[in-house]
């Protein structure tokens, strides 16, 4: 066989040929495959794989009136893969990440340690939009906030990982880590059969096991779980069924539960049920008109209250959001150590603050080469890639700055890892992110390895949200290459 | 099972059922405005008008008619019923939000019959008709009443015959019942059993509509084979066990569903108990006796009495 | 002195609701200021209301009722004994950090008209509050019916009319604006000299004043709390120091009466004050 006809863009870590040229361990079956596969077979499989996600029905939007745009995510039949030493050190990092955040978030409700220490201004915290003074004093069940993390992580070199940013609401995604690896499964189960796996399946299990794990103690019989969600006309409804079904538990509408005597029931045909853990996939101004907007109808009245009286567990619990937001990203590895007296094992990307004056000055002389975000913002709307704008937008940009400079923080454009991805012209490298999910319990901590990749599919493009053409792709993650298979053919 | 899904899937089959009616009785409209003239006592113009107007009182769409309409014309009446999107109880609103109510509980739906109902929503907005000339009445008509049997078809043989299961057919038999009834209702006066004479063409032409709108003139003859009677045919929409759509039919239907419900939760309230005595009552009726009661009285209580069922319905399983 | 309090609250809704609830801010606590005699929250007849603490401190009864009805009734009575600090607000047990008085609500946000109307502050911290509560008294007339619930400090500025709330909400935006924490209390006033504007309900603000603590200023009659204000609960706003917050299934609009008395307590009037328990108990 030829050399790989794949050619790595200059620069750029790619995930499957080194910086040497040389195909890296983990990719070596991937790289066989690519080469010897027909293209016109790849492309087949590609389009069945649509097919089947349109069948399925995984959806991005919603069916509108008159059978409106339905769209779904595309998905890349290349897979990324991670070797099992590099998953490892991942996974340590991020099991430290997320048990930081959750210390941090259980001490700003209550005593405000990490404030009164100066680690943290104050203002930053308690001023905070996401901070929830409703939740002051609260002590929620196992000491949880965030059960469900989503940590975006870029990669820039061999042994180089940055945290972009921390999900601590309610991070989505999930449900197609999940399909993406049943349609790997389905498409090419001789290439699965070839690499060590580690299994992903078993996710649905591991998030019911950690909702049932922080059941109020008020609840003295098996405690009944459900998903609650805003409704059909949401993006993510699609996840929502999803892992309602897989979890075999109710997916409940605001209007579904009520609460009566400061505890939540949902009305079923058998007549009230009572709920002890909800999976709450709304925003936290909208759970309870009473506490937050009154006008909305998708929460459910008393909820905070029953919340406060310890009757119902939320998941995530509401004011998570300000472990997330951008301008306390900055200060997630001063946690670590604060709280576990630890150094951080996952990198941050340096931020600057627009509005810190000397950050300010730096970010306007260097908008060209800087990544320039709204620190409210998400879903890569409204940012500024200093390297791929003209220079109008950036003026126009750096008039928006200069309005509200605390709106906005800037990192240094990061050279994004690339991955071999299948597009119209070949196998051509793309950039990818990954987002794995960390889901704390009361007994602590776990990860299914791997988790999200999404990949910018328009050549250099850095930018991999599916709301700007990204895509998605199976996370391999390959077991360690232990004893336990060599014992087996011994 | 959730209220909310339970409730969907209730009014689903109610208003799948109920564009079903609309299109019978449009049909039924339609033919009885063709016959000639005179053979009506009271001329074209007016049979006309009786004819259009007693569907929009059949149909409980009078009201909402008249409200933006002067003339119940054939035109302006065929289009309220059927294509309306500002008449909430059109067949095309009808399908409309059957289809809505379904989208919202897909998972407790069988993928055929989803699918089918999704495609039959794509099929009439595809058509963006805003009238319909004669002939192409009875073809709409027709795609209507092909759907909706879809419809119960694909829900009698694809889904599991658990909980949703009931609540879609007792949306089905609690809005039929009502139907009958009101059809029964709006055409009382031409059952009244005066002279038990054989009816003469006018009666004769009558009758055979208003057992044409319950697709019953076949099984009429195959159960009764006797002349076509006022009474007869009271009897047979009334009482008859046999006929699907007859009150007593409906019932028969709502009570066993809502038993099997209750043994299901072990739980029985309001909604049983006023769904057996009613049913009951017509099990052990005698048609001499509705008439000696009055015919009118009987069939606008027994729409009373429906309803309660409806609300008892809901009170003890939907909200 | 001694306030005794009869409030009775009633909602009468014209369809019957499957369910209602509502939240119930209607608990004295005790500080420097006030000590509580006796205090009785019912709702529909009932005593045994769950109660908690929210996150400002309040004691939050809850009503929940999951029947057919046509309305809920909500009574509060009690005696407080007070005494004047001058608005100063001492021995209450504060849970929550200063700082967080200073967010901005969608009721309390300032525009530019309110931050023309805060100015700048003064050196002495209490004069710049007590100069804010007279600017605010001024700039919003005393009316009732030009506002409602919903109202922000925007528009009531805006409008320059409103009721205690309103002038409530726009003290705070203005305090907050000039970096002082600000909080919206609800409470009573008895008044025994007429002349002054008043409802027995009453809404105002208090200010974190920098070396005395937390005072009352009661722009609507650009006083500060005396012996004849009782204070119940606070919060950044409204919406969240609200007597009675509800919500109901159903459809309908609902009827809201409400009967406030507030009276000092006279010497003679004493033992039938005792009598309150024993006439709720029925």
């Amino acid at each position: 066989m030829g050399a790989s006809p794949y050619q790595p863009i200059n620069g750029c870590f790619d995930e499957m040929v080194g910086r040497d040229g040389a195909v890296r361990d983990a990719y070596q079956a991937v790289d066989r495959w690519l080469v010897e596969t027909d293209p016109a077979l790849l492309e087949q499989r590609r389009r069945e794989a649509e097919v089947l996600f349109m069948r399925i029905g995984i959806t991005f939007a919603v069916y509108g009136e008159g059978g409106d745009p339905e769209r779904i995510i595309p998905f890349d039949i290349v897979p990324r893969v991670i070797d099992a030493t590099e998953w490892e050190r991942l996974a340590r990092g991020l099991e430290q990440r997320v048990k930081a955040l959750n210390l941090f978030l259980c001490d700003i409700y209550a005593d405000r340690e990490i404030l009164r220490a100066g680690v943290i201004d104050e203002a930053l915290v308690l001023r905070n939009p996401a901070y929830l003074p409703e939740m002051n004093g609260f002590r929620p069940s196992g000491g949880v906030f965030t059960h469900i993390a989503g940590i975006d992580m870029v990669r820039v070199g061999d042994d180089e990982f940055y945290v972009l940013e921390d999900n601590a609401r309610t991070p989505s995604g999930v449900s197609y880590m999940l399909e993406d690896r049943e349609m790997m499964m389905r498409l090419f189960p001789d290439l699965m059969a070839a690499h060590d796996i580690a299994p992903v399946e078993h996710y649905p299990s591991e998030l019911l096991g950690t909702l049932r794990s922080v059941a109020p103690k008020t609840s003295d019989r098996d405690p009944t779980v459900v998903v609650l969600t805003p409704g059909i006309y949401n993006s993510a409804y699609y996840e929502h069924t999803y892992l309602a079904d897989r979890m075999g538990v109710e997916l409940v509408e605001g209007q579904d539960l009520f609460v009566e005597e400061n505890r939540v029931y949902m009305r079923t045909t058998r007549g009230p049920e009572r709920v002890d853990v909800i999976y709450k996939r709304i925003d936290d101004p909208f759970i309870d008109p009473l506490v937050f907007n009154p006008n909305s109808a998708l929460g459910v009245p008393g909820l905070m209250t029953a919340l406060r009286a310890g009757n119902v567990t939320l998941a995530n619990a509401p004011g998570a959001g300000v472990a997330d937001d951008k301008s306390v990203y900055v200060h997630v590895p001063d946690m670590i150590k604060f709280y576990l007296g630890e150094e951080s094992i996952l990198k941050n990307v340096p931020t600057y603050r627009c509005g810190e004056a000397d950050d300010y000055k730096y970010v306007m002389d260097n908008l060209g080469e800087l990544v320039v975000k709204e620190v409210r913002g998400s879903g890569g709307y409204g940012m500024l890639v200093g390297p791929h704008s003209t220079k109008t937008e950036q003026e126009e940009y750096a008039e928006r700055i200069m309005a509200t400079p605390d709106e906005f923080i800037a990192q240094p454009t990061l050279a994004l890892s690339t991955s071999p991805t299948f597009v119209d012209s070949g196998v051509a490298p793309r950039h990818v992110d990954l987002r794995p999910f960390v889901l704390t319990g009361a007994n602590g901590v776990s990860i299914v390895p791997g988790g999200l990749t999404r990949v910018a599919l328009r050549e250099g493009s850095l930018v991999v949200n599916s709301s700007q053409g990204g895509g998605t792709k199976d996370t391999w993650v390959l077991v360690p290459p232990t004893g336990g298979k060599e014992a087996a053919s011994c | 099972m959730l209220s909310r899904t339970a409730a969907n899937l209730y009014w689903l089959a109610r208003y799948m059922e109920r564009a079903e009616n609309l299109a019978r009785m449009l049909d039924v409209a339609e033919r009885t405005s063709l016959m000639p003239g005179g053979a009506l006592a009271d001329g074209v113009s007016d049979s006309d008008y009786n004819e259009w107007h007693s569907v929009l009182t059949a149909s409980g769409n009078a009201t909402g008619f008249f409200a933006s309409h002067d003339e119940p014309t054939r035109e302006q009446v065929i289009h309220y019923l059927a294509l309306d999107k500002s008449n909430p109880s059109s067949i095309r609103s009808c399908i409309e939000t059957a289809r809505n109510n379904a989208r919202a509980v897909r998972t407790a739906l069988t993928a055929d019959l989803w699918e089918s109902l999704n495609q039959t929503w794509l099929d009439l907005i595809a058509t963006k008709r805003e009238e319909f000339r004669r002939g192409e009445l009875q073809t709409f008509l027709d795609w209507v009443k092909e759907r909706t049997l879809l419809f119960s078809g694909g829900a009698t043989s694809t889904l599991l015959r658990g909980e949703g299961y009931r609540f879609l057919r007792l949306g089905t038999f609690v809005e039929r019942a009502d139907s009958s009834a009101r059809i029964l209702d709006v055409k009382y006066h031409i059952l009244l059993p005066d002279d038990q004479h054989v009816g003469g063409a006018v009666d004769y032409y009558q009758w055979t509509a208003l057992l044409r709108s319950f697709s019953a003139s076949r099984s009429f003859y195959h159960s009764y084979r006797s002349a076509l009677t006022a009474g007869n045919i009271a009897e047979f929409m009334i009482l008859s066990q046999e006929m699907p759509r007859s009150l007593t039919a409906c019932l028969a239907e709502t009570h066993g569903l809502l038993e099997h419900l209750a043994d299901l939760h072990g739980r029985h309230l309001e909604c049983h108990r006023l769904a057996g005595q009613l049913y009951s009552k017509l099990r052990y009726a005698r048609i001499d006796d509705i008439f000696e009661q009055g015919l009118h009285e009987f069939l606008t209580g027994f729409i009373a009495q429906n309803t309660r069922v409806s609300d008892e319905i809901a009170v003890a399983y939907l909200s | 002195m001694d306030i005794r309090i009869d409030h009775k609250t009633t909602y009468g809704f014209d369809t019957a609701s499957m369910h209602s609830i509502q939240t119930l801010r209607v608990t004295p606590q005790a500080f420097a200021g006030q000590r509580i005699g006796r205090w009785m929250v019912t709702g529909n007849g009932r005593r045994d209301l769950p109660e908690i603490e929210d996150a400002f401190g309040n004691v939050i009864h809850t009503l929940t009722t999951s029947e057919p009805h046509e309305g809920v009734t909500v009574m509060v009575s009690g005696v407080v004994s007070t005494i004047d600090t001058s608005g100063v607000v001492k021995g209450l047990t504060e849970t929550m950090p200063a700082a967080v008085y200073l967010r901005d609500t969608n009721l309390t946000k300032p525009d530019d008209a309110i931050r023309d109307l805060a100015g700048t502050a003064l050196k002495d911290p209490l004069e710049t509050a007590h100069q804010l509560m007279s600017a605010v008294r001024t700039a919003v007339n005393y009316r009732t019916g030009a506002t409602d619930i919903a109202t922000s400090a925007i528009q009531a500025l805006a409008a320059g009319e409103g009721v205690c709330q309103d002038h409530a909400h726009v003290m705070i935006a203005c305090a907050r604006v000039l970096g002082m924490p600000a909080r919206y209390i609800s409470g009573y006033l008895a008044s025994a000299d007429g002349g002054q504007v008043h409802e027995a309900s009453h809404a105002w603000a208090e200010l974190r004043v920098e070396g005395l603590g937390w005072v009352g200023f009661d722009a609507a009659n650009n006083v500060c709390p005396t012996d004849c204000y009782v204070r119940v609960a606070h919060g950044l706003d409204y919406q969240g120091a609200a007597p009675v917050i509800g919500m109901r299934r159903g459809i309908g609009t609902d009827i809201l009466t409400v009967n406030v008395e507030v009276a000092p307590v006279a010497q003679q009037d004493q033992a039938l004050a005792g009598d309150l328990d024993k006439a709720y108990e029925e």
